[in-house]
């Protein structure tokens, strides 16, 4: 969306979105291959959720990336830098050439997602745990300001054992921060194994609700399900909402799905072609 | 030339370790990269998967260490200075030994970028009383001092890389390391090249280099900051009468840091700090990163002439 544009796009044509997931994915798949490193598996899970946000929701201008009125978005889990760097490149703030030069010395992309080196990343990310604080600061000086800049902030399932989050969720509930929104990739995988083995979370929906936020689930790779999850976001507006999307790690590559090796790893040139042939 | 990552010292280390029952490993999401999966293989029912949690980790470490365990926490050097003072005031300030190895250390780690790549722990634990303060420069010298902690009465903080470099020892010469006490590699007297951690092969390079200028220069690697072998600087400052130090770290406050320290107070000289200076790193691979930020072999070179020109 453009900043002339107010609200979701209702009128948002789904197989369009499914074609731009499918273009972000083989741009995922090839950045970490050229770069022999980078995280695949939490950018593939989350990139359906960061189409349909980009494409029908948030305010924001490749024109001006700066420009003060724009929605935020915060993507905490830093690592999934290839996923931003792709819709980025689909929303005319980044080029190809751009996207060749992730992790590459000098380059603008960066390992991690970093506001410094690269127009329309709006946090600095790479140490998990940190965007849900920064986004609450971001909604709080939105109401300040009596604006209606949204923030919105998307976190791993992992994440959610850093200690920090919980400081953040209970203090956005306190402060009954409606501008907050929240989504959860939960895709199960962290970096060692899955999340059942390394550090279980029983009930996520049930710890948002506990820390008085409002809470829904959604398949996040379902488009329509998320449009109408993202419509939910926005109607809520006395306190900070959640949106629990469950996902599948490594998801439109066969090999890497729920496939905790290609949390933190390349495919190899091999591997690279039939991801390829599988996302076309 | 055998190329090894300091990491992988860690987890061979652990692996030997696992002879007194009572070390047990704490692993906060990382343990592949620390290389403590290496010991989870083994023992298991002896290592505690916290999740990413550092804050805790170093906690639930200092609880274990005072009923009888010892504990050996792991995670990327940065992430230790997530919980850094959960290590102050639950670990150094009562002197628990928690053994903590922060892996990825400096920005030689390379395309992850500048949020991985920390330039500030040693700095910030050798500022902590209590703590010994580790960062060797190959696989087996980490493997050696790594086991050497479990003798030690106070909590410990050890650097790795995670890359491969040149190796600097081998099984007999490793046997010379002790915790605490400076291995002079090469003897000189013209200049003292003081490096720690990656960065000792390129000292090594570097000595080549001066010798065809007819310059000798003694090669030192500080693999322990802390305590610092003071009497190691004497002797270089008596031999040599001037120093270059090498860290893959800020050049505020840690090898440099403490040499120039020791030095001032002493036997002032001379001294060139070669490290990262005050400025974040970026992405890109390891050697190349380092050349860029003012690490590469013709800086140290230079380094080494000019702190010669002002004895
Ligand atoms: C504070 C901190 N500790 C550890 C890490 C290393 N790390 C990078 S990604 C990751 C796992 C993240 O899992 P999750 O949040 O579920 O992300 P996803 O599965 O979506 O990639 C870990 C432990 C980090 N980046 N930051």
């Amino acid at each position: 969306m453009t900043k002339d544009a107010g609200g979701i796009n209702h009128l948002a044509d789904i197989d369009e979105l499914r074609s731009i997931a499918t273009r972000c994915r083989r741009e995922i798949v090839k950045m970490t291959h050229r770069a022999s490193a980078g995280h695949p598996g939490g950018s593939l899970s989350a990139i359906d959720i960061l189409v349909a946000l980009y494409k029908t929701r948030l305010r924001i201008d490749p024109n001006e990336p700066d420009y003060p009125e724009r929605d935020r978005f915060i993507m905490s889990k830093g690592h999934a830098s290839p996923a931003i760097y792709a819709i980025l490149n689909v929303m005319g703030f980044l080029t190809v050439s751009d996207l060749n030069s992730y992790r590459i010395m000098g380059g603008i992309c960066q390992g991690h997602v970093d506001m410094k080196w690269t127009p329309g990343v709006d946090f600095s990310a790479g140490s998990l745990g940190m965007g849900l604080s920064f986004g609450l600061g971001v909604a709080l000086a939105s109401r300040m300001d009596n604006s209606d800049r949204a923030a919105f902030v998307m976190l791993g399932d992992g994440e959610l054992q850093e200690g920090q989050i919980w400081e953040a969720a209970m203090a956005a509930a306190h402060h009954e921060v409606g501008n907050l929104k929240v989504i959860v990739d939960c895709n199960r995988i962290q970096n060692d194994d899955f999340m059942e083995k390394q550090l279980r979370l029983f009930d996520i929906p049930a710890m948002w609700k506990g820390f008085g936020w409002a809470v829904r689930e959604c398949d996040g790779h379902d488009f329509n399900e998320i449009i109408s999850s993202i419509e939910w976001l926005d109607s809520v507006k006395d306190r900070p909402a959640v949106l629990i999307a469950n996902t599948v790690k490594g998801k439109g590559v066969s090999f890497m799905e729920d496939n905790p090796a290609f949390h933190g790893a390349a495919p190899n040139d091999e591997q690279l072609l039939q991801a390829l042939e599988e996302l076309s | 030339m055998t190329l090894a990552a300091s990491r992988d010292g860690y987890g061979a280390a652990l692996l030997k370790l696992a002879e007194d029952p009572k070390v047990v490993v704490i692993e906060a999401d990382l343990g592949k990269s620390t290389k403590s999966q290496m010991f989870r293989k083994e023992y298991p029912e002896r290592t505690i998967s916290l999740g990413i949690s550092e804050q805790n980790m170093m906690l639930v470490s200092a609880g274990l260490a005072t009923s009888g365990y010892k504990p050996f926490a792991s995670t990327f050097a940065i992430f230790t200075e997530r919980g850094f003072e959960q290590v102050r005031n639950g670990i150094a300030r009562p002197n628990i030994p928690v053994h903590i190895c922060g892996s990825h250390g400096g920005i030689h780690t390379g395309t992850d970028g500048s949020s991985a790549q920390s330039i500030e722990d040693l700095a910030i634990y050798r500022s902590l009383p209590n703590m010994i303060v580790l960062h060797p420069s190959d696989d087996l010298s980490t493997e050696y001092l790594t086991t050497q902690l479990l003798e030690m009465d106070s909590p410990s903080y050890t650097r790795t890389a995670r890359n491969k470099t040149p190796r600097i020892y081998d099984s007999e010469t490793v046997k010379e390391l002790r915790i605490g006490k400076a291995e002079l590699l090469e003897d000189g007297d013209d200049v003292a090249i003081i490096a720690c951690g990656v960065m000792v092969s390129r000292a090594l390079e570097v000595s080549k280099i001066l010798a065809e200028e007819n310059i000798s220069a003694a090669v030192i690697d500080m693999h322990t900051i802390k305590p610092l072998d003071g009497e190691m600087i004497d002797y270089l400052a008596k031999t040599c009468g001037c120093f270059v130090t090498i860290e893959d770290h800020s050049i505020i406050g840690g090898l440099g840091g403490a040499v120039s320290e020791h030095l001032s107070s002493n036997l002032p000289c001379p001294i060139e700090r070669i490290g990262v200076n005050d400025h974040f790193g970026e992405s890109g691979q390891g050697d190349e990163l380092l050349d860029k930020y003012g690490m590469g072999i013709q800086d140290i070179v230079n380094a080494a002439r000019s702190a010669i020109a002002r004895k």
